[in-house]
């Protein structure tokens, strides 16, 4: 799939009415409400209470699996395990046809090829029923390597066939107040994504919110990342803990719902890491409808980034499905 | 189907076992009223619930003197250590029972499911162990060794949270070691003959709680009559008013908590998106029949059309419906009568010429709904923005200065509750130091809890409930020994009967 | 030969000032013994309005003032009474026919009365007030804040004592106050309005009116802007229907007492004015 078709950085110089260094960077992320801890988790606590059954479930579980990253992303990760997740992803359940595929499988940049190869026709675009791959890139989980390591790495995977570059933020470089640099990577990176004939990659910008701290800074990075020309904000690499929660993707999509407000853009949000219960994944479906609406349910304007959490999803189906209760030699492992 | 309708998921039923008709519970049993019975209906359908009896003047009576014989024979003299034990009790057996008397809560009210279950219902339970521990350490309320309880207390609670209510008057005065009479409102009388049974089952000795129910009627009989030591009165204004008439120069002991038209005060710098949650929450939670509700809205000029803007944005998805269905945020208007009262009012408001807005939904054809309605371009001079509607309705304001929010939040004869919503920590301090209100939430609105006082400055009332304070309120200071005697002290008082 | 002394004119003290009744009225005031002592104001139920709007334009800058300035104001009173000490035991002599002894004692008792009063002010909180350990992420306190505007009607059985006894614990929180003195024995009262102009107490803090108590107390307790009501005095009037006026305000009502001791020292006459603020702040870390 594509990403936007805007020059890397345009968003910034229109909002900030001028370059985006640190100081004016600075002055704008700064200058934005602040979140109150407390009701940030109320609220999103609120939302976890409602109450989703019979058709709503049913729709809400297909969803899900059609929204989700199949992710793996290990050190011992081998192209027969790429394999094993690609048939995994477009099969999730053999024993229902029914059942939709994933988004996309999320991998490191040398297992592209692998994927891409093993996806082979149902290599696509989610939205027309296809399966993306996802390459994670900049050095991740740490990001910690210079620039043209990063740049290379994402040209990479974006020459191997990636469709979704799923970058990390400069943390050190954000938490000490270098705006500046971050964005310039993100820029940077999103230009790494272009491809020959000028389309680009899908650009997902990982705050690492686990690391970030605070909602504040959350708010912030997402500010940041949007700006810099993200397609998507991504809440974690899913190595460091907390990884996903539901107040930080509620905080992430309320900035997601304001941009929008402000330019009539769409960007997606990505929570990844720790959602493995489909009773969790539907508070977050739950908690997209109600504040940006029902039309961010789509592949390409959210994502879960999970491995376990697709099997659960396909319990839960075969007890709806059944009437009974699953068991995990229903459901296939990857 | 859109997937943020929601399929139907209602809270079944199946759970409560209701009589055809409820008596008194007086001394310890229930026996018939001698008034005329009346229907308690379901206000989200109008549909018969139970038949409640009215107490006479003959039952109120009975029902004092159970609770004198009780105190002066049993609970007075019982140490405060079983005291509490009993009021622990009381406290497990609420939660036990606690789906139950949140479906019956929100049957007989119209408030949402959640809110009686994740409210209402675990705020009981948790006001009756505040007090339970209370119980043997009175000596520490801060009226000096061993304070004695009043004696009998007369207690009357609305119906914007029957149960709630009955607990916030019953705990403390249980744990001071009062013996009570209670009259719920006559909508919503359910949950305090629910509470009747779970008094029961806790083996609580007979008449040290008393629950009769009826009109107004009975209630001034029961606030009036002369072998009442205390009188604890939640509700209106104009009813706490010829309450405080009526126990003028006599030796009752009186709190009132009563109405409220509280400003919740948005700066420009307010966390925006949890200050509009917390808006929605100040006017909508209970549908607005809250007391302390949020109503006046004092958003500062700089960002009113951005507030307002999602505050809309944010109306819209609210869910008005079935009470008992567990996804319903807004449920049904208590009785007929309010909502005739809110309708009258909003129109007051338009003919004012306020700007009128109504989230768009479905009103169900039965029962009583107001959809949620915000009034913006509202001026302090204004009926809406100075009489408690006590509904879904939300009055708009605005203020440029810190000075001009607090005078305008001042600018009424309530003094109940308020909000402030800042990042600006000074400012809250500061702020919250001037605002003549006995509650003030600071970026957040709506929390109750036991050990925390409640209630209001100037006509919202007297003394306080909740803590320390709120047990205070149930006590005297020990009478004074020929030894240590400080000063004495004579009252004065009009013929007191005992 | 004897030189002939000057008497002093008996004025009511509002606002700082010492106006004559507007009404124009006076009464006339006589020893224990029925000899003429002065002719006092009778203040009208327009000098009550009068003394009630500047008890309130006073009550931002008292209730404002900090607790450790407060105590210094009333612990000033103390320090002027006892260097005036001479003309009150005077006039409590001749008001009351009581001896010198014991009308020394009476203001021995009454500056005393201040200085346990001015002590109160940066404690009285303390007691009164809580940190409220709530179930949730929230800082929580309960203090006690002054009511306002406090109407007294003063004990009418004493000259100095009873007055201060009321008048005092109303002033600890920051509440301000328009007092009715005793109506045989007023004239103490306005020779401590005389040391109150001329101590640290800014202007319409107190309000002294005298006359009838019966005529003004009904005004005071339907005023709608006056906050409480201290009946310890209002025992001879019919106090009940002062009650029944008061509750359309709901005011804040203490009840007459009787005897020497009326208005006992005691924290409960502090508290009897306050209103208890609870405030709830969010905590977050993150």
């Amino acid at each position: 799939m594509t990403g936007t078709q805007i020059v890397p950085g345009e968003r910034a110089v229109a909002l900030l009415g001028g370059e985006a260094n640190d100081a004016n960077l600075r002055r704008y992320l700064h200058g934005i409400p602040g979140v109150d801890a407390v009701g940030l988790e109320q609220r999103a606590a609120g939302l976890g209470t409602r109450s989703i059954k019979t058709t709503s479930k049913a729709w809400a579980l297909d969803r899900i699996i059609g929204l989700v990253d199949l992710t793996t992303l290990e050190g011992a990760d081998t192209p027969g395990k790429v394999r094993s997740l690609v048939a995994k992803a477009v099969t999730p359940d053999p024993a229902d046809p029914s059942c939709p595929r994933v988004a996309a499988v999320c991998v490191y940049g040398d297992m592209v090829p692998h994927a891409v190869q093993a996806l082979g026709t149902a290599h696509g675009d989610p939205d027309q029923g296809k399966i993306a791959v996802a390459a994670v890139a900049t050095a991740f989980p740490s990001g910690r390597s210079s620039r043209s390591i990063k740049l290379e790495d994402t040209a990479d995977a974006v020459a191997a066939g990636a469709d979704e570059i799923d970058m990390v933020i400069d943390r050190g470089a954000f938490l000490a107040g270098r705006y500046g640099q971050v964005y310039d990577e993100i820029v940077a990176v999103k230009e790494a994504c272009r491809r020959a004939d000028g389309t680009y990659a899908h650009l997902k910008v990982i705050l690492e919110t686990g690391e970030l701290n605070t909602y504040d800074n959350v708010r912030r990075a997402s500010w940041l990342g949007i700006l810099a020309g993200g397609d998507f904000i991504k809440t974690s690499t899913g190595k460091v803990a907390p990884a996903a929660t539901l107040p930080v993707t509620l905080l992430m999509l309320e900035v997601v719902r304001d941009w929008h407000r402000l330019s009539g853009d769409k960007v997606g949000v990505k929570p990844a890491g720790g959602i493995r219960a489909s009773k969790d994944a539907i508070k977050y479906l739950v908690t997209v409808a109600e504040t940006v609406g029902e039309e961010w349910l789509t592949p390409h304007l959210f994502r879960f980034g999970a491995s376990s959490l697709l099997n659960d999803v396909l319990l839960q189906r075969q007890k709806m499905t059944t009437g009974h209760y699953s068991g995990p030699d229903y459901v296939t492992i990857d | 189907m859109s997937f943020l309708e929601y399929a139907p998921a209602p809270e079944s039923q199946a759970i409560l076992n209701l009589r055809s008709e409820y008596g008194l519970f007086i001394d310890g049993e229930f026996r018939s009223g001698g008034g005329k019975p009346f229907a308690s209906i379901n206000p989200a359908t109008e549909k018969h619930i139970t038949t409640i009896s009215t107490a006479s003047a003959d039952d109120v009576d009975v029902a004092v003197a159970a609770a004198r014989k009780a105190y002066d024979r049993v609970w007075s003299r019982m140490s405060g250590a079983d005291r509490g034990k009993y009021l622990f009790r009381i406290a497990r057996l609420v939660q036990e029972r606690s789906r139950e008397l949140a479906v019956a809560e929100s049957l007989d009210n119209g408030k949402p499911i959640k809110e009686s279950r994740d409210v209402d219902v675990p705020l009981v339970a948790a006001w009756f162990f505040y007090y339970a521990g209370w119980a043997d350490k009175l000596d520490h309320v801060g009226l000096g060794a061993a304070p004695a309880p009043l004696g009998v207390a007369a207690q009357v609670i609305p119906w914007n949270f029957p149960l709630l209510m009955l607990a916030w008057k019953i705990a403390p005065a249980l744990a001071a070691g009062n013996t009570v009479v209670l009259k719920p409102a006559e909508t919503t009388s359910l949950t305090a003959l629910l509470f009747a049974e779970i008094v029961q089952q806790a083996d609580l000795p007979p008449g040290v709680v008393n629950i009769i129910t009826g009109a107004g009627e009975t209630g001034a009989a029961l606030v009036g009559h002369g072998d009442v030591d205390k009188v604890a009165f939640t509700g209106s204004t104009s009813v706490g008013r010829a309450i405080a008439k009526s126990v003028a120069g006599t030796n009752k002991k009186l709190t009132l908590e009563l109405g409220g038209k509280a400003a919740n005060i948005v700066f420009d710098d307010a966390p925006i998106d949890q200050a509009i949650e917390g808006i929605v929450n100040g006017i909508f939670f209970n549908q607005g029949h809250v007391c302390c509700a949020g109503s006046r809205l004092l958003v500062q000029e700089s960002v009113h059309d951005e507030v307002i803007d999602r505050l809309k944005t944010r109306l819209s998805t609210l869910r008005l419906g079935d009470p008992l269905d567990k996804n319903t945020d807004i449920g049904a208007i208590n009785s007929a009568e309010q909502l005739e009262r809110i309708r009258s009012l909003s129109d007051v408001g338009e003919a004012e010429g306020a700007e009128r807005w109504t989230a768009a939904c479905t009103i169900p054809d039965n029962g009583f709904w107001f959809a949620p309605t915000i009034f913006t371009n509202v001026s302090t001079s204004h009926r809406i923005a100075r009489e408690e509607i006590f509904g879904p309705v939300l009055s708009v304001l605005t203020f440029r200065t810190p000075a001009e929010a607090i005078a305008k939040a001042n600018n009424t004869p309530y003094g109940l509750s308020a909000g402030i919503w800042t990042d600006k920590g000074s400012r809250i301090l500061a702020v919250a130091d001037k605002l003549r209100a006995g509650v003030v939430w600071a970026n957040t609105f709506n929390r109750f809890d036991p050990s925390s006082p409640f209630g209001g400055y100037k006509e919202s009332g007297y003394g306080r409930e909740g803590g320390r304070h709120g047990i205070a309120a149930y006590l005297k200071t020990a009478a004074p020994t020929a030894v240590t005697a400080p000063a004495k002290r004579t009252p004065i008082t009009k013929g007191a009967s005992k | 030969m004897t030189r002939l002394a000057v008497p002093k004119t008996y004025k009511l003290y509002i606002g700082g000032a010492f106006p004559r009744s507007e009404s124009g009225r006076t009464y006339e005031i006589v020893s224990a013994k029925g000899a003429f002592l002065a002719n006092a104001a009778k203040a009208s139920r327009k000098d009550a309005r009068d003394a009630v709007v500047a008890a309130r334009a006073a009550v931002g800058g008292w209730s404002g003032a900090t607790a450790y300035n407060r105590g210094q104001v009333l612990y000033r009173i103390a320090e002027l009474l006892e260097g005036r000490r001479a003309q009150f035991v005077a006039e409590i002599v001749d008001a009351e026919g009581v001896t010198a002894a014991a009308a020394n004692a009476q203001v021995d008792t009454a500056i005393d009365r201040w200085v346990w009063y001015a002590g109160w002010t940066d404690k009285y909180a303390q007691v009164a007030g809580n940190a409220n350990p709530v179930s949730g992420p929230y800082f929580n306190i309960s203090v006690p804040e002054p009511t306002g505007v406090v109407a007294i009607i003063a004990p009418q059985d004493s000259s100095l004592l009873g007055l201060v006894s009321a008048v005092a614990p109303a002033l600890v929180a920051g509440n301000t106050v328009v007092v009715v003195a005793s109506e045989k024995l007023p004239l103490s009262a306005i020779s401590l309005s005389e040391v109150l102009a001329t101590s640290d107490v800014p202007k319409g803090v107190v309000n002294v009116l005298t006359g009838s108590p019966a005529e003004i107390a009904p005004w005071l307790a339907s005023h709608q802007d006056v906050n409480a009501l201290d009946l310890v005095g209002a025992g001879a009037l019919d106090w009940i229907d002062l009650q029944i006026a008061a509750a359309d305000t709901l005011k804040r009502v203490l009840p007459p007492e009787n005897g020497p001791d009326a208005a006992a020292p005691s924290l409960d006459r502090i508290t009897a004015f306050v209103e208890t603020k609870t405030v709830w702040h969010t905590k977050g870390l993150i």
